[in-house]
């Protein structure tokens, strides 16, 4: 049965006001959503004034001042701060999307920051991603083949080639998994829009030889079917790729090796 | 919920991040809640309607006591309830079997569909209704 609240250890609390605006400047409130191992109570969520005149334009620079100047203790993960990465996926303002991508003056208001959502939750805005690794190893994401190695490179075609567009640019970072309501109640059983594109990536794939097993793989009614097309995962997605898209060609794909 | 071990050995329990609770109410997602409320509540509708039968086949007593209930302002209350489920439903099957064939994917299209979605029910339901009870 799908639990639609947060269980009692993970309900929020208002948590430390931890510097207020001043009289000069443009101050931005930031609500961060905060919990350690250590101190043995709920999550709680921590107010931090920002003046935008002495910070970078985009919320990981509002993270990175905040973490340097304010609050040492802050922990999130992030890199390469170009949207590369994938480190830096965090639910800004009510969506799943990269800090690193996204101006602090897009946000109205107070810019909240949770960790992605339905994940556990290892500190802070830190979630745990071993289940997600898990499934994206589960589609084995590698190129695989029956006909003996060319001496140089596989080729492909240009339109082969441009068929992956859209597709190899995803960089993993769950912002749309982790959108999906249908992810958060059945990520157990459910691969989730990340995984399956990835999944339809190696299925397009022009060089790629095992089409039937990667289906088969699919063929359950949670790794592929528990996607209802709510759509969160396109919206979501910082790279502009369409997951719903890949899955619904997944499906027809399904369909089309029966007829 | 799987534990972790702090530093000083004891296992603890990690929190589950929030999600309905934070997440933006988008309209893509409002809509899908919406189609699987009203999917239930049709089949409470289907109930009455085959109430309405029953009484019809078993006699002019039970069907006076159906057609009452009906007839009252409860009962036209929960007709149009019902009409408007029926239709937003329909309309979503339609939404749903676009997407299917891969087409109108695209966040503008999304949004276009699922808001159409529950503009177009609404405004069906005050027709069929209008239509009834002025020409009915």
């Amino acid at each position: 049965m799908v639990q639609l609240t947060l269980p009692k250890n993970s309900t929020l609390k208002n948590g430390k006001i931890w510097n207020s605006p001043e009289a000069t400047g443009r101050w931005k409130e930031f609500r961060i959503y905060r919990w350690s191992p250590e101190d043995e109570q709920n999550p709680h969520i921590d107010t931090y004034w920002i003046d935008l005149d002495a910070c970078g334009p985009m919320v990981l620079d509002a993270l990175i001042k905040i973490k340097n100047e304010i609050d040492p203790t802050l922990t999130f993960r992030r890199s390469c701060r170009e949207g590369i990465c994938g480190s830096c996926a965090f639910n800004i303002g009510g969506t799943n999307t990269l800090a690193c991508l996204n101006a602090i003056e897009d946000y109205e208001g107070a810019v909240t920051i949770y960790p992605l959502p339905h994940m556990e939750v290892v500190k802070d805005l830190v979630p745990d991603m071993t289940n997600f690794y898990a499934q994206h190893r589960s589609i084995q994401p590698w190129l695989q083949t029956q006909t003996p190695t060319p001496p140089t490179e596989w080729k492909q075609s240009r339109e082969d080639r441009e068929a992956l567009d859209g597709l190899y640019e995803c960089i993993l970072c769950a912002c749309c998994s982790t959108s999906c309501p249908s992810y958060w109640w059945n990520s157990d059983r459910y691969l989730g829009p990340a995984i399956l594109l990835q999944a339809y990536r190696w299925i397009k794939d022009s060089r790629d030889e095992a089409t039937g097993e990667r289906l088969d793989n699919l063929e359950d009614p949670f790794r592929l079917y528990r996607c209802h097309t709510i759509l969160n995962c396109t919206k979501a997605c910082p790279k502009g790729l369409n997951p719903a898209k890949a899955i619904a060609e997944l499906k027809k794909l399904m369909v089309e090796r029966r007829v | 919920m799987a534990n972790t071990n702090t530093s000083v050995g004891t296992k603890i329990k990690r929190p589950l991040s929030p999600h309905l609770q934070i997440y933006k109410p988008l309209i893509n997602m409002v809509m899908s809640i919406l189609h699987r409320i009203t999917g239930a509540a049709l089949y409470l509708g289907t109930v009455l309607l085959a109430w309405w039968l029953v009484a019809a086949a078993s006699g002019p007593a039970e069907f006076r006591i159906a057609s009452e209930f009906f007839g009252s302002t409860f009962g036209y209350l929960i007709l149009f309830g019902y009409s408007w489920a029926l239709i937003h439903h329909m309309l979503g099957g339609i939404r749903h079997f676009i997407w299917d064939t891969g087409r109108g994917l695209d966040i503008k299209t999304v949004d276009l569909l699922s808001w159409g979605t529950i503009v177009f029910s609404v405004a069906l339901t005050l027709l069929v209704w209008f239509s009834v009870l002025v020409f009915g």
